[in-house]
């Protein structure tokens, strides 16, 4: 449902069926994700890892006070190798009102898509799940998958939501 | 009126509550046989406010009530009824109905009209009864006090309720002309306002307005033939500027500075108006009410509220500055020189600063226990006259200032340890003269400050814990005993859950449900509880409460490159073990120290870190103890003690076992708390038979 409605804002902010998207790098794909849900962008740094979580969260960090959980999207999807230095990008999201941080090769630019610009996903040949993505569009430099990074981070895939959103899943 | 009440309605049920409040802590503390005026008075004007505002906001339930108990206030502050305990416990019980019908109307859940009806029933027959005594013994029991509407008859053709006007509560003027049009609080501009009469708009009234200047009081008997005293009336309205005065009786009421309270209970008598007026006003000399500008002061706190969240805004807010102080002060000790001198001079500056900035934050959270010590001399008194014991409850400390969160879970255990003590710690009045004490029981409840603890005590002079019966109890239940137990030990077993000794189950207690519920909440609010008791002396129970919740003093223990927090309230002691202390049972390894086997279980295995294991004698072994759990943390080494600020790791991500929060350490980074009570399951402990 917050899904729905912030996607409906951020039509309605930038007029019309147009929405600007933060292309980023997994591996060889580049991909975008709605730039409204974007906190902030910075580099890694180290974590203080968590007990019993998968290796894909890597731990938490301070944020200006808040403990923010920390998902390296490379390691979940196994789409490159996992090394951390300075050059390491992690994008600060706000997911229905939390904030999480995702782990990416790197950011490259923002895009303006409108909507008859989205083709229908591919069903193979992408590190995510279908259900995750909004779509693809070309940009000069090729291809962009549009990623549902709410419907991403919120799924039980991920965990790191309580039931109570992960439920919701199934009704998307 | 398109005005939207609602916005109204909050600051009318905060009001109400208030009120409430006030009039049970005056009732307790009323003494029948010479009522204090001024505090009648502030019970009055108590109820008198609910009435006002209900019937503005349309409460109607409340206002029906509220009026008859404002009639019998009324009579008892004229000295026309004599209060008795009876009457007090009425007045008390319809509190508590005023109570549920507020919190219903605040729910909008139904409202109980049956208990409305009863509630009213039993305040009219006080009324009726005393009726009887009083000295208008002659005349008929008062108005027809059961319509809703509550017009006394004479107005029955007024119209329904007034006009509200936003500002009308503190305006008032409620009385029996509530509902008569055209009053004053349907309007702020009240001065100018005509007090209006009894007889207003009869046949032939005279006019009445001899002399009062903004007010002009129609007095009932002015004019009535015989009736000297009619001026006094009029000249007493001068002193109102603000509401029209009703003097019917020249009663000095008038008089009264208090603008929150002219001229109410004119037709508390109404059956007066036939009555010679001599009569009424032989009686007019001897209503006392003082003239007390000091009640309004009162009202007048010099306070704000504000919403809760705002302030663990800013609680929050000084957390992150005393963080961002520790890591510039590490900084500063990087930069050398003259500038360095100066840098560090600043950051102490700051240092400072911001730790008073904490300290008044942190006491903004602060309630005074008296928000829960309040309730007890109710609960007392109701509970003592159920058990039929007598029963003296002190109240000390009260003004001990505990945080909010702690407040609201206090409560409840605070009540059953109080219920218990008088329950099972105060004997009956025989068996006490019996033993020598005097017939009245003391129950002493008391809150201090004590370093960085808060300590809460109840204190009964009874008879004490009964070391054999909890003995036999807790063979009974099949726990593990020993007849030769210390005292303190004994005392504990209280705790274990289905425990009672009561020999017969009461409403009050004895369902051995309780003590171990009760451990269980003051240990959430990381607090603990220790038992003094003495046969035939009584007992005390003391709960030991930490300052806040937000800040917890910790142990820094570090294991490979990790830190963890673990508090110091579980920690019995840290040590280095030697290599003959460490047993091995089975597949676990034990601890002996302090004359018994502790578990052990190594942090650096519960947290998954991969790093070799430190050989056990060079390691660190940390003793906790929680509840009943008893356990050994092994950690590689012990970094010193620090105050925390608990950070919620929930917040952001979920509840991680056997951590109960984060924190934020002086270099930004975080670490996480340990959480003793979650961190040993409980079938570990069994498993290795040391429950």
């Amino acid at each position: 449902m917050n899904t729905v409605s912030s996607q409906d804002a951020a039509i309605a902010a930038t007029g019309g069926a147009s929405k600007e998207y933060l292309t980023f790098m997994l591996g060889e794909e580049q991909y975008g994700l709605a730039i409204i849900q974007v906190k902030e962008i910075r580099g890694y740094e180290p974590v203080t890892k968590i007990a019993n979580a998968p290796d894909f969260i890597k731990g938490v960090i301070n944020l200006r006070g808040d403990i923010v959980p920390i998902v390296d999207l490379r390691v979940k999807f196994n789409v490159s190798e996992a090394t951390y230095n300075e050059f390491t990008i992690v994008i600060m999201l706000n997911v229905q009102d939390r904030i999480v941080g995702i782990v990416v090769d790197s950011v490259s630019d923002v895009i303006n898509v409108t909507e008859n610009e989205i083709h229908p996903p591919p069903e193979f040949g992408v590190a995510f799940d279908s259900r995750y993505l909004d779509g693809l569009a070309s940009v000069d430099d090729g291809l962009v998958i549009l990623v549902n990074i709410e419907r991403l981070i919120t799924s039980r895939e991920i965990g790191i939501f309580d039931s109570m959103n992960q439920q919701n899943e199934g009704s998307v | 009126m398109s005005v939207d009440m609602n916005q109204f309605h909050t600051v009318f049920f905060e009001e109400s509550q208030e009120h409430l409040q006030t009039m049970e802590e005056l009732l307790l503390n009323i003494s029948t046989d010479d009522p204090d005026a001024e505090e009648l008075n502030s019970i009055f004007r108590a109820a008198h406010s609910i009435k006002g505002g209900s019937g503005i906001f349309g409460f109607d339930a409340l206002t029906g009530l509220t009026h008859v108990m404002e009639t019998i206030l009324d009579k008892a502050r004229n000295h026309e009824l004599e209060l008795t305990t009876d009457i007090v416990d009425v007045l008390l019980s319809t509190t508590d109905t005023l109570g549920d019908i507020l919190q219903a109307y605040q729910d909008e859940s139904d409202i109980n009209w049956q208990q409305i009806e009863e509630g009213k029933t039993a305040l009219e027959s006080i009324l009726s009864a005393q009726g009887g005594k009083s000295e208008d013994a002659e005349l008929s029991p008062p108005v027809d006090t059961t319509e809703q509407d509550d017009s006394f008859g004479f107005f029955d053709d007024a119209p329904g309720q007034p006009e509200a006007d936003t500002g009308a509560d503190e305006d008032d003027g409620f009385g029996f002309f509530d509902d008569a049009p055209g009053l004053p609080e349907s309007d702020n501009s009240a001065e100018e306002d005509d007090g209006f009469g009894f007889f207003d708009d009869a046949p032939g009234q005279p006019e009445a307005d001899i002399s009062a200047e903004e007010a002009d009081g129609f007095g009932f008997f002015d004019d009535a033939p015989g009736k000297p005293e009619a001026a006094p009336t009029a000249s007493a309205t001068e002193h109102d500027d603000r509401d029209g005065s009703y003097g019917f009786f020249t009663e000095p009421k008038p008089a009264q500075p208090i603008k929150d309270e002219d001229a109410y209970g004119f037709f508390t008598q109404p059956e007066s108006a036939s009555t010679p007026a001599s009569k009424i006003a032989a009686k007019a000399p001897k209503p006392t009410a003082k003239p007390s500008a000091k009640a309004a002061g009162k009202n007048d706190a010099g306070s704000v509220r504000v919403e809760t969240t705002k302030i663990d805004t800013v609680v929050n807010l000084v957390g992150e500055m005393v963080i961002t102080q520790s890591i510039l002060s590490m900084i500063g000790e990087e930069v050398e020189g003259n500038t360095g001198e100066k840098l560090s001079g600043a950051i102490d500056e700051l240092s400072r600063n911001i730790r008073e900035i904490q300290e008044a934050v942190m006491s903004m959270r602060m309630l005074p226990v008296s928000f829960i010590f309040n309730r007890f001399p109710r609960l007392v008194r109701d509970l003592a006259k159920t058990l039929d014991k007598k029963i003296d409850l002190i109240i000390e400390g009260g003004e001990t200032e505990v945080d909010k969160s702690m407040i609201e879970k206090l409560a409840d255990p605070l009540t059953h340890l109080v219920r218990n003590s008088l329950d099972h710690g105060i004997e009956s009045s025989d068996k006490r003269v019996a033993a020598g004490k005097p017939a009245i029981g003391t129950v002493v409840l008391k809150a201090e400050q004590r370093g960085g603890n808060i300590l809460i005590s109840i204190q009964d002079d009874g008879g004490g814990l009964n070391r054999e019966k909890i003995l036999d109890k807790a063979l009974a239940n099949g726990l593990d005993v020993d007849p030769k137990m210390p005292d303190e030990d004994v005392w504990q077993l209280i705790f274990a859950p289905g425990f009672s000794t009561a020999e017969a189950v009461t409403d009050v207690s004895g369902r051995g449900v309780g003590m171990d519920v009760v451990r269980k909440n003051i240990e959430a609010i990381q607090g603990g509880i220790d038992i003094v008791s003495e046969g035939g002396q009584g007992s005390t129970f003391t709960i030991k409460l930490p300052l806040t919740l937000a800040i917890i003093d910790g142990m820094c223990v570090s294991v490979g490159s990790e830190t963890y927090i673990i508090p110091l309230l579980n920690i019995i002691e840290s040590l280095q073990p030697k290599s003959e202390q460490i047993k091995t049972l089975a597949n676990d390894t034990m601890l002996w120290s302090r004359d018994q086997y502790w578990p052990l279980l190594s942090l650096r295995e519960q947290m998954q870190i991969d790093e070799p294991d430190k050989p056990i004698e060079n390691s660190i072994i940390v003793l906790v103890e929680i509840g009943k759990k008893r356990y050994g943390i092994i950690v590689d080494q012990l970094l010193g003690k620090q105050q925390v600020v608990i950070k919620s790791l929930e917040r952001h991500y979920k509840k991680v076992d056997g951590i109960s929060g984060a924190t934020i350490m002086g270099d930004g980074k975080v670490a996480m708390i340990v959480d003793v009570d979650n961190l040993m399951k409980n079938e570990q402990i069994n498993q290795v038979g040391l429950a």
